[in-house]
């Protein structure tokens, strides 16, 4: 473990061991982590609001309970970001978007409330693509987030913020959610850990919704190992949340050293085209140091895989057009004054909801509408159960999967923002563990094109995560360099 | 540009959004939504004949729990991030007596 006499802990890990033995004291993680966003905050624009007072009054009382001798959690003193679509009682949550600026929920999230209890510092809350939907925080109504390892490129999106908080050194740790690749591709683009759980294994109770069925809350870490100590963390059933499973939060971080030998790893023979050589090539990389590790690589087909991002692209706005029907200036968020309530509900979503969230809701509208609704969201739905029914075959085969996450490095801000398609086929790789609700995690396996950060995706069969950590546990030791 | 979709489609989806669109925005909005339903169009060859829809990624029905008294949120508390309240309410302009 490290200590103060080499180097000041920086994973979530080392600064909760330091913190928990009275050898660093949590005002000290907090004060550090504050001075680093005070230096390059404005550049990278990962927050929409830093709680600085927040955190230093919480880093003090884990440190006077560390000096009684209290138990303060096993994330005791760590700094955490959170995605700003997580409710946090009385601080501001605005997705956002212009409609919840200056909202102040009523109640925290489910997460919210089990990282207290771990004894977490929520540092500040992130910026995103408006509504969780787009793939590079360009979407957002308080301006893009940038990308720490080039400030002229995005971050990725939606959960934008939150990686590049990380990548920063902002926050140990990040929460993000991840409705079709919006952990996993940032992850990807900032070079850092960010992993989706298998649906229903983290609480949703407080996450502000966008499509129910593919929604899921995960964490983002510099490495492996704190990525599995943050989803224990915050995984397990929530009375509050009817797609909770129920069962005791995941068990993994026992398991992160067991390798892969023996592991029967799939490699997919006719996955969609579209990643680029310098990804291509890091995922080669990544299969061979499996073989290497002890893995047998074996050929698997998920035929159904390419329909993956039609029928998200119709499912997801059809769930979306139903859930953002609660911002109608009633209840919370912003209201446009107008004579009668139908005109004040036209006023009020016109005037709060940016274009991107237009165009899905009114997609959505129109997939779910008479006369569309089999052409389109119940052609979708059979196509996700075929997906679902591929992915099952493949897993007879194969334990684990491994894809690229992103199709390409880091984009430049603007290269896709006039052209939804292209922006879209960014999840061309992810989309399809949100459809069958299996995990998948990104990990960092070297750089690609102009030095920037290249990301593998570990895919596994629901409720394995132990096993998908290993295998990422295996190639972050074996990094190219 | 396909015609996949008409502006008056959109018109119509916009009211049913409750989203107002000037001239422009409608023609917009109808030349993005006909290149992603081209895009979309991917599926239209499927043979889908006999799959069951997949609503959702795990079997839960009904979620039931004891009935029994809880805690529940505070309503000033939820009245006070409303765009406006009165008398313990939520309040609205009016909603009868104006067209549409």
């Amino acid at each position: 473990m490290t200590d103060l006499t080499d180097s000041f802990p920086t994973t979530a890990i080392d600064i909760a061991w330091n913190v928990r033995n009275n050898i660093v004291r949590a005002t000290e993680v907090v004060e550090r982590h504050l001075a680093e966003i005070e230096r390059r905050e404005d550049d990278i624009h990962a927050f929409n609001l830093v709680l600085a007072d927040e955190a230093r009054e919480r880093a003090a009382e884990i440190d006077d309970a560390v000096s009684v001798g209290r138990d303060v959690g096993p994330l005791a003193g760590v700094p955490i970001a959170l995605k700003d679509n997580m409710c946090t009682r009385g601080i501001p949550t605005t997705c956002s978007s212009k409609i919840l600026d200056g909202w102040r929920p009523p109640y925290d999230a489910t997460v919210v409330t089990k990282l207290r209890e771990a004894g977490a510092i929520v540092i500040g809350k992130t910026n995103l693509d408006e509504f969780a939907m787009g793939s590079s925080t360009e979407n957002s109504a308080f301006g893009p987030t940038r990308n720490p390892h080039d400030t002229t490129r995005v971050p990725g999106g939606s959960s934008g913020g939150s990686a590049a908080a990380v990548a920063a050194g902002f926050a140990a740790l990040s929460l993000g959610s991840d409705t079709g690749g919006s952990i996993r591709q940032p992850a990807a683009l900032c070079g850092v850990v960010g992993v989706k759980p298998t649906y229903g294994a983290v609480s949703r109770y407080g996450l502000i919704a966008f499509a129910s069925s593919l929604d899921q809350i995960g964490p983002f870490s510099t490495t492996v190992a704190d990525a599995s100590l943050l989803l224990e963390s915050i995984s397990g059933h929530d009375p509050l949340d009817s797609t909770s499973i129920r069962q005791g939060s995941l068990d993994i971080t026992r398991q992160l050293d067991f390798g892969v030998a023996g592991l029967r790893v799939g490699r997919i023979t006719d996955l969609p085209e579209g990643a680029s050589s310098d990804v291509v090539e890091r995922l080669e990389q990544a299969f061979d140091a499996l073989r290497d590790a002890g893995a047998e690589i074996v050929d698997v087909e998920v035929p159904a895989f390419t329909y993956g991002l039609t029928a998200y692209y119709l499912i997801a706005p059809a769930e979306a057009s139903s859930n953002l029907a609660r911002y109608d200036g009633v209840r919370f968020g912003n209201r446009v004054e107008a004579p009668d309530t139908n005109a004040m509900y036209t006023a009020t979503r016109t005037d709060g909801f940016g274009a991107e969230v237009k165009r899905r809701i009114m997609l959505g509208t129109y997939a779910l509408s008479a006369g569309y609704y089999d052409a389109y969201y119940g052609r979708a739905l059979k196509v996700r159960q075929r997906i679902a029914d591929d992915f099952a075959r493949a897993y007879e085969r194969a334990d684990v999967l491994l894809t690229p996450a992103s199709p390409t490095v880091a984009f430049h801000l603007g290269d896709k923002t006039s052209d939804p398609m292209s922006m879209y086929l960014c999840d061309t790789y992810t989309i399809p563990s949100n459809l069958t609700g299996e995990p998948a995690m990104s990990v960092p396996f070297g750089t690609g094109d102009d030095g920037l950060p290249v990301g593998v995706q570990v895919l596994a069969p629901a409720l394995q995560e132990a096993m998908m950590f290993r295998t990422a546990a295996v190639l972050e030791q074996r990094v190219p360099r | 540009m396909s015609d996949r979709i008409t502006p008056e489609a959109v018109a119509k989806v916009a009211k049913l959004a409750r989203l107002s669109l000037s001239d422009d925005e409608l023609l917009h909005a109808t030349h993005q939504l006909s290149d992603m339903l081209d895009h979309f169009a991917d599926i239209d060859a499927l043979d889908l004949d006999g799959v069951t829809p997949m609503t959702h990624p795990t079997p839960i029905a009904n979620v039931m729990r004891e009935d029994i008294e809880m805690d529940c949120l505070d309503r000033d508390e939820v009245l006070a991030a409303a765009p406006a309240a009165e008398d313990g309410r939520f309040r609205v302009p009016p909603i009868i007596g104006l067209d549409d």
